[in-house]
């Protein structure tokens, strides 16, 4: 396993982390980031990119979630111009719009009830069109996605995945505040025209690819609690002291560091076999890890933090949310915790 | 450990009363949304006229004399039935240190003002620069004549923005040998000019808390409450009254029953994730840890009972009973499964505007979560909580 970055990913970080310090705020964060390649860089070359393997696609997650950038990275990228880059007959001009960020995707897989095993109710009936009828919930970015990417079933309950417009006669949608930041939405389509895109197998590829992006940003996200957490300790006085001078202070730090390494690992291990037989199982492990120290990291940095970490002003709550966030997405680490022990009882 | 006769009989009291309560108001207790001035009034004035707002009180004082069992059963029985708390800053902080330490004009003037809800109160104690060390205070109140001049900051002011009184640690002696010396215990009227209320909003987006500043803030000399230069004594002897109840064991009850409602209507791979292998024993490990602190909470109860007041044994019930309910508000977190991607919206004070996905028990479950991570902060942080017990009651 090559554990440092090359010298073209290493440009590739110092740029992102660059623009990501400059641009945090700003709306045109995703086009500058698009402008630098991020988004070819998590895109193989026959989507139109020059990389997207697992260690791309870490490496720039990793970024987005140190500067805690909300950017439709995850969902418009990996899952949106992966998908639409490898069906037949590929839309090139949606492609390069998504890539260039000139557009936005969103994923809608998941039904209001549903958990995390694909229960699937939404009908595609040719009428003589395809015409979509059902509800999602939770796609992220869907507030402001042009395009949706819908799982349904056909007529032999088949589980295909079909593509809307945002504006397709039939669709609604109705839009509220996600954990990290953005935005998603629930949508409701009745007869909605939709274009059959292939089998929801389409989809394996991207869901791995943006559960090591959800992992990687989590990595990104505690790397950077973990500097706010220490700085805090290092200026706080209580008793006369730094309060990091405290042992038991200390001691916890050190802890979470050790976790936050722990996972860190656990991403590589992912990141390096996104394209190998055993992706699922570590496709598991990286999200049991990852959950596991978000949860400590979070918890704890509020807690050594004291009153402060609550407050919004602070700015550690929308970290700690967009790692509660993270667990929630693709499976919490209970479910790949049974589901690592059923991979292995085979 | 059954309940006495009498005690049996206080529950069964309660439980009737209980079932008088409004639905629209257990409904938000429930669902975890802020309750508004108007929401506490309604349940103070039901209590007071059941003569129980003040019940642990003494009957002289206009209370119903409660022991310590009584007010456990009172806790828990409220806990289970989603009643509202009773604030605690007139009833069970302010109220014994007047009786205690307050001149009899100020017994007379300020206990029956609680009882009537003429004065909500709030606690003027962590500052900026004293949260844990608490002692490090630095709002300054200087003589002048029949007047202190107050100058400085407050912060985690709770409800002050409903509070028309604030009891305050000031500092009056800044040049005194310990810090603790040189403190002082003052009640402070908030409509005094000079004084301005900042809310704090917090990461679940609501705002309960508050900053309080004092700019030459003029408070009758009248207002002390004890000696000048002693508040210290009174901030102590309040302390040991603020964590009766502090196991939080009625919470802690209802918030796993409301786990186990959540995963039971909860579909996963096919059966009910309360019936799924990780959960139920997660469930259960909770559950086992509950009915452990239940009976640790009794023995430290009977001892009260016996005429020991808890010292160390508090520190013990905050930690664990913090712990406990934290370690529930993280089940439910997890029972509600991808919901936990979504904001929980509620507007200030109940005003639910915004639409959240999932049922209204998600989004109550979520911020529960993130608002019990100040359980373990406040009060005495857990941190400050752990020495007491090393050195109290380990000798280390």
């Amino acid at each position: 396993m090559e554990f440092s970055l090359s010298d073209e990913r290493r440009m590739l970080q110092d740029s992102l982390r660059g623009t990501l310090e400059r641009h945090a705020d700003s709306p045109d964060l995703w086009p500058a980031l698009a402008g630098l390649g991020a988004g070819a860089a998590l895109l193989p070359e026959e989507a139109g990119g020059f990389g997207g393997t697992g260690t791309d696609i870490a490496l720039v997650a990793g970024e987005v979630g140190r500067a805690g950038a909300v950017v439709p990275l995850i969902d418009s990228l990996i899952l949106g111009a992966a998908v639409l880059a490898a069906v037949d007959g590929a839309d090139t001009a949606a492609v390069t719009a998504l890539v260039e960020g000139t557009a936005t995707a969103a994923l809608a897989d998941l039904e209001p009830g549903a958990r995390y095993d694909g229960t699937l109710a939404t009908t595609a009936r040719p009428r003589p069109d395809i015409r979509l009828d059902g509800r999602k919930t939770l796609v992220v970015g869907g507030d402001s996605a042009d395009w949706f990417m819908v799982t349904a079933l056909d007529s032999d309950d088949a589980r295909g995945l079909y593509l809307v417009a945002a504006d397709a006669p039939g669709l609604t949608r109705r839009s509220y505040d996600l954990m990290d930041g953005g935005r998603g939405a629930d949508l409701e389509f009745v007869a909605t025209p939709a274009r059959h895109l292939g089998t929801d197998a389409l989809l394996d590829r991207p869901v791995a690819a943006a559960t090591l992006a959800i992992c990687a940003d989590a990595v990104g996200v505690m790397d950077r609690v973990l500097e706010m957490t220490a700085d805090y300790l290092r200026t706080r006085k209580q008793f006369g002291q730094p309060i990091g001078r405290f042992q038991v202070l200390g001691h916890r730090m050190a802890d979470l560091w050790i976790e936050v390494e722990q996972a860190r690992s656990a991403v590589m291990n992912l990141a390096t076999r996104l394209d190998d037989p055993a992706r699922d199982l570590h496709l598991s492990a990286a999200k049991v890890t990852v959950g596991e120290a978000a949860q400590l990291v979070a918890e704890e940095a509020i807690q050594m933090h004291g009153g402060i970490g609550l407050t919004q002003d602070y700015g550690l709550g929308v970290l700690v949310r967009r790692l509660i966030a993270a667990d929630a997405r693709f499976g919490d680490r209970d479910y790949h915790l049974e589901r690592f022990a059923a991979l292995r009882r085979g | 450990m059954d309940d006495t006769p009498e005690n049996a009989a206080f529950r069964q009291e309660l439980r009737d009363f209980l079932q008088t309560l409004p639905a629209g108001l257990t409904r938000k207790v429930r669902l975890a949304q802020s309750l508004t001035r108007d929401d506490y009034a309604v349940w103070h004035d039901m209590l007071q006229a059941r003569g129980w707002f003040a019940g642990p009180w003494p009957r002289e004082f206009g209370g119903a004399g409660w022991t310590a069992m009584q007010r456990h059963i009172f806790d828990e029985e409220t806990s289970l039935a989603h009643a509202p708390r009773v604030l605690p800053f007139g009833i069970t902080m302010l109220g014994p240190v007047l009786q205690k330490f307050g001149t009899k004009a100020q017994q007379d003037h300020y206990l029956p003002r609680i009882l009537d809800g003429t004065d909500w109160w709030c606690q003027g104690y962590s500052e900026p620069g004293a949260g844990s060390d608490l002692a490090a205070l630095k709002t300054r109140a200087v003589r002048q004549g029949d007047h202190y001049i107050v100058n400085g900051q407050k912060t985690w002011t709770t409800l002050a923005h409903h509070a028309n009184w604030i009891f305050c640690l000031v500092r009056t002696d800044p040049d005194a040998a310990k810090p603790q010396q040189g403190i002082s215990f003052l009640l402070i009227d908030m409509a005094s000019p000079g004084i301005t209320v900042r809310p704090i909003v917090l990461l679940d987006g609501t705002s309960e808390v508050n900053e309080v500043f004092f700019d030459d803030v003029k408070v009758p000399v009248s207002n002390l409450v004890g000696k000048e230069n002693e508040g210290w004594t009174c901030a102590k002897f309040l302390l040991t009254h603020e964590r009766t109840g502090i196991a939080g064991v009625g919470f802690a009850t209802a918030a796993l029953d409301a786990v186990r409602r959540m995963a039971q209507a909860t579909p996963a791979g096919g059966k009910a994730l309360a019936d799924s292998p990780t959960f139920s024993l997660r469930l259960a490990q909770a559950e086992i840890a509950l009915m452990a602190l239940a009976t640790t909470n009794l023995r430290v109860l009977a001892a009260a009972e016996a005429g020991q007041a808890p010292g160390v044994e508090a520190s013990m019930l905050k930690v664990k009973g913090t712990l406990i309910r934290q370690t529930i508000s993280d089940l439910m977190r997890r029972a509600i499964g991808p919901l936990a991607m979504a904001f929980p919206a509620e507007g200030l004070d109940g005003a639910n505007d915004t639409y959240t996905p999932g049922p209204p028990e998600a989004a109550a479950g979520l911020r529960q979560y993130m608002n019990n991570r100040k359980l373990s902060i406040y009060g005495g942080s857990n941190e400050i909580q752990r020495g007491i017990i090393a050195k109290t009651r380990l000798g280390l």
